[in-house]
């Protein structure tokens, strides 16, 4: 039944008239169909209530005349009864249906990070200068050996005994997160490809698989996901890859599937994924081999056997309750690498209900998943990696400090390309051509000046890292890793100071 | 709980009645016997031989004591000074304008930020040799530590000078803004520091012998050495000759010798380096 | 097995100071007694703060020299706290003879604490005699460090010992009468400038564990990593001081993965990468798969170190040398020092006098062993 709308625009348009000479570039620019010509009037303008507030026809006004804002006017006041919460009862009264929506959780809840705060080196110990003595971000991702069993010959030479894991080799401890083809366009996906292997590190399929064309260049950069729906997942998909990665949940939605509605399923997803175009991929929930965790243990095995035991194996999970007790559990299964994906974690298509309310922050986790792995005597068996919302170098080198090996960062690399936060990405119809798969929208995103600008976000973080460990007093990123004496906590409780494993500012 | 607190620099000092037998005074020269002395003391001692008119000043049995000739800031006056033993670390820190002479070998910070004057030291020395040196002359004979030479400056006509006879570990002329580095390399071992002028935008770095490009910092750059330089680098292995043969460098050794190996000229690539890093 | 939790809930304090070292050794196993370097500590005064110093000597206990020698500290007056230990000890191992270790009462050291030797061989039961005699001891020792308050094992090896406390180096080698009561063929001597702990016994150097002794000029920036890596191994930081993290980690190195000392400070400082990256195909591997799997154990931050077990004196600096360290020899004596003015101090005309590169080791062995030449590098 066709019933009028009860909701209130989200954004509105002011438009410069003096500046506007209606060149039309807007029209062209926003596929939300905001602005439009009249012909008669030979003047542009917008319908605000379609409007998403994604900034792209501001910034490409060639006349500076438009300003996006967020709508003026206000239901009254209500501290309980957020603006939000009644717009998303409306939509739902209208439409009967579970409200969608993309990126990470929005919502209003303590950032840990921002209560962390970092350690300088003075007097006692020299702050060393990163500019001129050499300072190294190296890090390997993968399982180590208790011990190293070397022989020593009569010339002196050094032979290694004891069989190793295959281990990644990445130059800075960043990695692109897992964001499918399919979710993000084809030209997205490729330049954090090209950025990565530039740089010397890795990016992450997710679980749209890799296309064809991709697979021989990129192949040693490529961590490869083996998700519930198991799309585009063949032997070679396995092979031509640096390592695998079997996702059990993401962080912007823990216990269900990825999402992807069937507008964005094209011809070329359909080749990749091996699905029937136009229908919607939905991932199961869980994996259907894995009930338990000794059926993890089957599945993390079969991909070494399917890769010669040539490369590691990583787990990704959401940062849950009890997560701590899984991390323990899936180590003893035989992952090599554990990624843990916090509750800020970003989605090219979710629930709502599942973005805002499921999952625990990744600072507490990945404390507690650290503290868990050593108290059991296993933390070396395997590499852990952290993402969901990691905004700037500092949270990098707080991770780190607080026991992770690397982080992965997806919105972040998003936003370099262009990315600005509108959560429409499960609309398809990204304007800066990044969660699209419409042909016209892809074009705006170069690849060769994507990879551009997602090399520059890399190489700009990695340099500020530098100079972070320079100011601790550490010249090689290993002697950071879990060394929570380099953290103080502001404005913390004492269960959260303890749950980190940090002292409070001062003490 | 409270705790005493004691300080190693202070609490043992004499008065300067209590050691004045310690010096030796001969017409204009005064010897000083630095045996059970403190730094403090000895210090005390040199300034009081100054002042009473000495224009030579020898010390016998240093160990390890520090600051020497720093406390003797009179500016026109030039005075010798000879030791004898270890001089301990900041032997000319600050110094401005005289002469030292160590029979022996020198300890770390040799020459710091030092203003004017002249040092030679017939044996080795340590770390951050003329660190912040902003003029004046200093000789070594052997081998240097880390971080020689680091932020050395320079003015107009105030250069200062700093030639090693052996090699040097680490980071020479790191961050270097000016003055005149010379390694000689004379006991032919290959050259073995790395991180060769790292941040060095300004100055220049003479090197004797095989130094390979990776050995360097990344703002650096190898250019050809001109007439100038050669004589520039010629006068300075004449005095380092004058200053050691037959000091534990071979009598026979000549300019000619030491010249005829092969040099490379070091000098910064950009006046600002760290241009690319910043995002304004 | 040790309650962790109660032990450290992960937010210990370090202490932070900065000092002087020395060590000699008399490689043809000849014993001497103190008085060479109490001379070299006191040259080097002005480095320390006269709030800490200790001496490590090896060979001092002929008569007793299969038994493992504990010097125990005892922080309070407390007679329940000695019975306690005491009924441990009594309990755990065959103590041969114990007795209160000799202090001058005129020395110039304030507020000593009470300091006991006791002789002991390993008296194991039930799940322990699995362990080596060694890692009993450890065991043992790990269990009265943390677990009986105000008690502290602070040295617990065969035939060698640790002095140490809160004065210059040579006021405590005064209180325990080193040069007179004591002759060994190892000494290394610590004089230290604390700031967290000014007024704390067991906060001194050396630090201890079995016969392995370490003393340390710097600050150990990678503290909080390598404390927690080694308490996966059963090795619990209750001295709160960074220097521990060394000790244990050499126990763990050396002793129990069976690492030459040439392997071990390329694990404490190895190379940079860009150097790695420079090497032979061979040598690469190696040292890429050494830090991979060590890397943990690299030891970040300024720091000279002189670490001492029967038979070897290592003098190891961190791999960008921001500590220093000079090496003298003379004949069958080795020295290592911060300065080398306290060498000459002692013995004015040496055959030779080196600073080596950052991360490369002096290492002084006896005689008769038979070395290792040319292992990595």
């Amino acid at each position: 039944m066709k019933m009028k709308s009860h909701l209130l625009p989200e954004f509105m348009i002011e438009r410069d008239e003096e500046r506007c000479d209606n060149c039309k570039v807007c029209v062209k620019q926003c596929p939300f169909g905001v602005h439009y010509y009249d012909e008669e009037t030979g003047k542009v303008y917008s319908k605000e209530e379609l409007c998403v507030g994604c900034q792209r026809c501001v910034v490409y006004c060639p006349r500076n005349a438009l300003k996006v804002i967020p709508y003026p006017g206000h239901y009254r006041p209500n501290d309980y009864w957020h603006e939000e919460y009644i717009r998303d009862i409306k939509k739902q009264a209208e439409t009967g249906g579970i409200i969608l929506t993309s990126c990470g959780s929005a919502r209003r809840a303590k950032v840990y990070w921002d209560h962390i705060l970092l350690n300088a080196s003075q007097v006692t110990n020299p702050s060393i200068d990163p500019l001129r003595e050499p300072m190294e971000l190296r890090t390997f991702l993968g399982r180590k050996p208790d011990r190293l069993e070397i022989e020593l010959d009569e010339n002196g030479d050094v032979e290694i005994k004891t069989e190793l894991s295959p281990n990644l080799m990445i130059e800075t401890p960043i990695l692109f997160a897992g964001m499918s083809y399919g979710a993000i366009s084809y030209n997205a996906f490729k330049s954090l490809a090209m950025a990565a292997k530039r740089f010397g590190t890795l990016f992450n399929t997710g679980e749209g698989g890799m296309p064809k064309d991709m697979r021989e260049e990129f192949k040693d950069c490529a961590i490869v996901q083996c998700a519930s729906g198991r799309f585009g997942v063949d032997p070679e998909y396995f092979n031509y890859s640096a390592a695998i990665e079997i996702k059990i949940g993401q962080g912007a939605k823990p216990g269900i599937g990825g999402h992807l509605p069937g507008e964005k399923v094209t011809a070329t997803i359909s080749s990749t994924r091996m699905i029937p175009e136009g229908t919607d991929a939905i991932s199961p929930a869980p994996h259907h081999d894995i009930y338990s965790i000794e059926d993890l243990s089957m599945l993390i095995y079969a991909l070494k056997e399917v890769t010669n035991y040539e490369k590691p194996v990583c787990v990704k999970i959401a940062a849950v309750h009890n997560v701590a007790a899984i991390a323990s559990g899936m180590v003893r299964a035989g992952a090599d690498i554990i990624a843990i994906d916090g509750f800020r974690g970003g989605t090219g298509a979710t629930p709502k209900i599942m973005r805002e309310h499921v999952g625990i922050p990744v600072e507490l986790a990945l404390a507690a998943v650290d503290q868990r792995l050593r108290e059991e005597g296993i933390r070396n068996k395997c590499s852990i990696i952290v993402g969901g919302g990691i905004r700037c170098a500092a949270d990098v080198v707080k991770a780190i400090a607080l026991g992770a090996d690397a982080v992965y960062i997806g919105t972040a690399a998003l936003i370099a390309l262009g990315c600005t936060m509108c959560q429409r990405c499960h609309t398809g119809k990204c304007a800066w051509g990044i969660c699209t798969q419409d042909p016209e929208l892809s074009k705006r995103l170069n690849p060769k000046v994507g990879a551009e600008r997602a090399y520059n976000l890399l190489r700009a973080w990695s340099l500020e890292i530098k100079d972070v460990l320079g100011g601790m007093g550490i010249n090689a990123i290993e002697s950071l890793r879990g060394n929570r004496d380099h953290l103080r906590g502001i404005g913390l409780e004492e269960w959260e100071l303890k749950v980190l494993g940090i002292k409070g500012a001062g003490e | 709980m409270v705790v005493r607190l004691r300080d190693p620099f202070m609490d043992w000092v004499r008065r300067i009645d209590e050691i004045i037998n310690a010096v030796n005074f001969e017409g204009n020269t005064a010897k000083i016997d630095a045996t059970g002395l403190t730094h403090k003391e000895l210090n005390d001692l040199i300034r009081l031989c100054v002042e009473k008119g000495a224009d030579k000043i020898i010390l016998k049995n240093v160990c390890g004591q520090r600051y020497i000739g720093t406390r003797l800031y009179f500016p026109g006056k030039r005075v010798e000074i000879e030791i004898y033993g270890t001089p301990g670390n900041d032997l000319g820190m600050f110094m401005n304008g005289h002469r030292i002479v160590v029979h022996g070998n020198a300890q770390d910070g040799v020459g710091n930020t030092m203003n004017e004057g002249e040092i030679v030291v017939e044996g080795r020395a340590g770390d951050v040799v003329a660190m912040s040196m902003r003029g004046g002359r200093i000789f070594i004979r052997d081998d240097v530590g880390y971080r020689t030479a680091i932020h050395m400056k320079e003015y107009r006509e105030k250069v200062p000078v700093l030639v090693i006879g052996g090699s040097s570990q680490d980071f020479l002329g790191e961050y270097m803004a000016g003055g005149v580095v010379l390694l000689l390399g004379l006991n032919s071992k290959k050259h073995r520091a790395n991180y060769i002028g790292t941040g060095m935008h300004g100055g220049v770095i003479y090197i004797r012998g095989k130094v390979e490009p990776y050995q360097f910092g990344k703002e650096v750059g190898i250019v050809e050495m001109e007439e100038e330089d050669y004589r520039r680098v010629e006068g300075l292995v004449e005095d380092y000759l004058k200053f050691f043969r037959g000091k534990g460098v071979d009598e026979k050794l000549e300019v000619d010798e030491v010249m005829g190996e092969k040099f490379t000229k070091l000098v910064p690539v950009s006046k600002r380096p760290y241009g690319r890093i910043y995002t304004y | 097995m040790i309650n962790r939790v109660s032990v450290t809930d992960g937010r210990v304090t370090k202490e932070i100071q900065a000092c002087a070292v020395f060590g000699v050794m008399d490689r043809s196993g000849r014993r001497f007694d103190g008085k060479m370097i109490i001379e070299a500590m006191k040259n080097m005064r002005v480095r320390g703060n006269g709030l800490g110093g200790g001496f490590a000597v090896y060979g001092i206990y002929p008569e007793y020299k299969d038994y493992y020698a504990l010097h125990v500290m005892f922080q309070d007056d407390d007679p329940d706290l000695k019975q306690e230990v005491d009924e441990f000890l009594y309990r755990n191992f065959d103590v041969v003879h114990d007795e209160e270790i000799p202090t001058n009462e005129e020395a110039n050291v304030v507020d000593p604490p009470l300091f006991w030797r006791y002789f002991v061989m390993p008296q194991k039961k039930g799940e322990d005699k699995k362990l080596s005699d060694d890692d009993y001891v450890v065991k043992k020792v790990m269990y009265i460090n943390t677990c009986i308050d105000n008690a502290y094992v602070f040295s617990s090896g065969k035939n060698m010992g640790v002095f140490k406390g809160v004065g210059f180096p040579e006021e405590i080698a005064d209180f325990f009468m080193l040069e007179s009561e004591y002759k060994g063929y190892i000494w290394t001597a610590h004089s230290r400038f604390p700031t967290n702990t000014p007024g704390w016994w067991g906060g001194a150097h050396p630090f201890c564990i079995l016969d392995w002794t370490v003393v340390h000029n710097g600050e150990i920036s990678s503290y909080g990593t390598n404390r927690r890596y080694l308490e996966m191994y059963g090795y619990y930081c209750t001295l709160y001081t960074d220097t521990e993290v060394i000790a244990y980690a050499v126990d763990l190195l050396m002793r129990k993965q069976g690492l030459p000392i040439e392997v071990v400070a390329k694990i404490f400082a190895p190379p940079m990468w860009d150097q790695i990256d420079r090497m032979d195909e061979k040598k690469r591997k190696f040292y890429t798969t050494l830090r991979m799997v060590y890397a943990p154990l690299l030891i970040n931050g300024p720091f000279t170190v002189i670490i001492a077990h029967h038979g070897e004196m290592i003098g190891l600096t961190d791999r960008i040398r921001l500590r220093p360290i000079t090496a003298g020899e003379k004949g069958d004596m080795l020295f290592v020092s911060s300065e080398e003015a306290a060498i000459r101090a002692v013995c004015p005309d040496l055959d030779r006098v080196w600073t080596p590169h950052g991360g490369e080791p002096v290492i002084g062995r006896l005689n008769d062993v038979k070395r290792v030449e040319k292992v990595v590098e």
